[in-house]
């Protein structure tokens, strides 16, 4: 298929035989804070539709975290359909497919939508959540029937690393690919903040977050709008998909659920409803992870991830970078 | 009627169909189109895109006959629209008392054979599960998404307590009941103070965190593989097996009835029905007490509540660890009938099926929970037969039953208490 050797090893989360001498090591430090950042790049990726979704229809979209395991399946089928034309050009294959998983995933968000939610604008407040764990099982049985319930492996294709600073016998490194995860994050976080800031569509997502009855009135398709919301959301998620297809190497029909709760958590501690409150609170999510498995261990990383939120939603209700909410009579 | 559907409007509704059937094939495309196999080589790609075409074909066909169908019958000749009638207490008073007839008898009739109790007895598991619930969602209105945790909490403290310190279930039901009840607490005093939404998040969280931990400390709990030989109950000491190994007396031998093991299905249908039965009163006499009534307040406005001097978190706090001991009830409860248990049966699939149970029923409505229970338990294991699709058509059955009533199926949240026959206004439920 691709013309990459298998010798390359798909980059481990945590590195194991890391003793504790490296462990005390400004190395290591500095090897689980990149392995943070990348993880919090995707989880900023996820949960920036969980909070666009909130923020503006006020449901938790349960749905997400499986559009995200959607978008890590087309892009597998994507890179195996490039094998088989023959497009074996490594950056050209991943440009090619980001679109495709792009494109298709958001198909997935946009019909989600119109199908499972919007009858039920306006309806009691759990109705769309009801509805929404009834998609995520759709989707998920879904996959499961259709592409089977093994674990699908892809051989590592993009390898070689820089080598930071070495101590010893234990190098820091950053893989290309992670460095591409986080400057594709980087420059998908900038467009987007320059699309809800100074777009049309952008003030529009705004003015529908306010208040949907006066933006209404004043010419925003509110209907138009949440589709799009819906579409952007999804198209983020597949991006993570993407990357995690390409970081990991493995995927199956049950990464969304864990991911999709992360991600949302993700969303709740940064503050839901703001945009850098969900990138932050990724970063923070996936830093956790990486420095809980790298100095704890890798079984209690969850309940650490956990932890944190509720300490911070103890002492901040609404978040780090959260409005609070004024409740009316 | 041939009016209702002329030309245009089928021209209308095949363009229709035909746009659905355009995105049913943009997502049939790269999954269903393609096939992912993984084989000693690598992984590879097995094409068939003929399923794109049924997937459309299918969706096109479908769309099309709903709407139709949907024409014609918004067009029919309709009688003066008359007031719709509420379900008085009355009847429902009846069929309450008819079901509870009804499952009283079940096992005497004649077509109750060792299968249909079986099933019966597990529907009485969720029954039960959503009566708990719907304490804290229902009559308290605190979105809880992980309500399995207090069952899980209950299920382990029975095996633990029964395994290591040998006591009978009766002293561990009360025992579960509480264990559970006190991570309610302990749960819900740092997070009760969060809005709906939050509150949803930190109990979602929390019931990974509790299979999590059953997961991974194993010297207690046995990590993934669980507990078995949890001792099954007896009959107020006598126990119900062929024959006591200590010379005790059995349950047959005790009634003189030979030995069937048939009587500890009857037993333990009997014995969650009662338990069950119990939750229900439970939850329509306390309705009346001034906690109850508290609960029913803070749901509807939680500013007005608070500046009439009750104290939010208490009361939250109250619902949540009541409804996490029933929870641990039927907790414990579901471990002496399985005799095994694993952090498998724990996930958080079991919160959404409980949580469906309650919304689907109608918060707040007993006997809606009953009919939700048989609709989203019963009905999937009779077509067990039909495995893969199990859970494909549940989560659909799910979506589907909520567009088609998103207020469940018999809704009913008015307040217990009301002034003077006043006739309640129509209560706008959006999510304000």
């Amino acid at each position: 298929m691709f013309e990459t050797p298998l010798d390359g090893s798909v980059p481990a989360f945590a590195p194991g035989g890391a003793d504790g001498e490296q462990r005390g090591s400004m190395a290591y430090f500095l090897q689980q804070l990149i392995n943070g950042i990348t993880l919090g790049a995707t989880y900023g990726l996820i949960a920036i539709g969980y909070t666009m979704v909130y923020g503006i229809v006020g449901m938790i979209n349960f749905a997400h975290g499986d559009i995200y395991m959607i978008g890590a399946f087309v892009s597998l089928v994507g890179f195996l359909l490039l094998g088989a034309l023959g497009i074996t050009w490594v950056p050209l294959a991943c440009l090619l497919v980001l679109l495709f998983a792009v494109g298709f995933t958001a198909v997935y968000g946009w019909t989600v939508e119109r199908v499972a939610y919007r009858p039920l604008r306006g309806s009691q407040r759990l109705a769309p959540l009801i509805s929404a764990i009834g998609v995520s099982i759709v989707l998920q049985n879904f996959v499961q029937l259709a592409q089977g319930a093994r674990v699908k492996p892809l051989p590592p294709m993009i390898d070689g690393s820089f080598e930071l600073s070495s101590s010893g016998n234990f190098h820091v490194t950053i893989s290309y690919l992670q460095i591409g995860i986080i400057l594709l994050t980087v420059a998908l976080m900038a467009g987007f903040t320059y699309m809800i800031r100074f777009t049309g569509l952008g003030r529009a997502q705004r003015a529908a977050e306010q208040d949907k009855t006066m933006a209404a009135l004043i010419g925003v398709d509110v209907d138009r709008t949440i589709s799009i919301t819906f579409i952007i959301g999804a198209a983020l998620a597949a991006v993570a998909g993407l990357m995690v297809t390409l970081y990991y190497g493995v995927i199956d029909f049950y990464i969304g659920f864990i991911v999709g709760i992360k991600a949302f958590t993700a969303a709740v501690l940064g503050g839901i409803g703001s945009l850098p409150g969900a990138m932050l609170g990724g970063m923070l999510i996936g830093l956790i992870e990486a420095f809980w498995s790298g100095y704890f261990s890798i079984e209690y990383k969850n309940v650490a991830a956990f932890a944190i939120l509720v300490l911070v939603l103890i002492f901040r209700p609404t978040g780090l970078l959260g409005r609070p909410e004024i409740e009316k009579v | 009627m041939e009016g209702a559907v002329s030309k245009t409007s089928i021209v209308a509704l095949l363009r229709d169909a035909g746009a659905a059937a355009l995105v049913a094939a943009l997502l049939a495309f790269p999954l269903l189109g393609f096939r992912l196999i993984d084989s000693a080589q690598g992984l590879s790609l097995d094409t068939r895109l003929i399923w794109i075409v049924y997937a459309a074909a299918i969706v096109f066909a479908g769309r099309f006959l709903f709407s139709l169908a949907r024409v014609l019958y918004e067009a029919r000749p309709r009688a003066v629209a008359r007031p719709k009638v509420a379900v008085p207490g009355r009847a429902r008073y009846i069929v309450g008392t008819a079901l509870i007839a009804v499952a009283l008898l079940l096992p005497w009739l004649p077509f109750a054979d060792r299968n249909i109790i079986d099933k019966a007895t597990l529907i009485l598991i969720y029954v039960m599960l959503g009566w708990g619930l719907n304490i804290v969602v229902g009559l308290a209105g605190l979105l809880d998404l992980g309500y399995v945790a207090f069952y899980a909490v209950g299920a382990y403290s029975y095996a633990l307590l029964s395994q290591h310190f040998g006591l009978s279930f009766w002293i561990c039901l009360p025992l579960a009941g509480l264990f559970a009840a006190s991570f309610g607490v302990a749960l819900g005093f740092p997070v009760l103070r969060l809005r709906g939404d939050y509150l949803a998040i930190v109990t979602l969280g929390f019931g990974e965190i509790v299979r999590e931990v059953l997961i991974n400390w194993g010297a207690v709990t046995g990590g993934p593989n669980g507990i078995s030989g949890i001792q099954r109950p007896s009959f107020f000491g006598l126990p119900m097996v062929p024959a006591s190994p200590d010379g005790a007396t059995t349950f047959a031998q005790f009634f003189h009835l030979a030995f069937s093991p048939n009587h500890r299905i009857i037993f333990l249908y009997y014995l969650i029905l009662a338990l069950a039965l119990a939750t229900n009163l439970f939850t329509l006499r306390i309705r009346r007490l001034p906690i109850g009534r508290a609960w029913e307040a803070l749901r509807e406005d939680e500013i007005a509540c608070r500046s009439l001097g009750l104290n939010p978190t208490m009361v939250k706090l109250s619902a949540f660890a009541i409804g996490a001991t029933f929870a641990g009830f039927a907790g414990s409860f579901f471990a002496t009938r399985q005799g095994f248990i694993s952090p498998e049966s724990f996930t958080f699939i079991e919160s959404a099926i409980i949580l469906a149970i309650v919304v689907l029923g109608g918060m707040g409505s007993q006997i809606g929970i009953v009919l939700a229970a048989f609709l989203l338990v019963g009905l999937p294991e009779w077509f067990r037969d039909l495995e893969q699709f199990r859970m494909l058509a549940f989560g659909a059955a799910m979506v589907l039953i909520m567009l088609w009533r998103p207020q469940g199926l018999l809704s009913h949240r008015e307040p217990t208490l009301r002034l003077g026959g006043v006739k309640p206004l129509p209560v706008k439920e959006a999510g304000a």
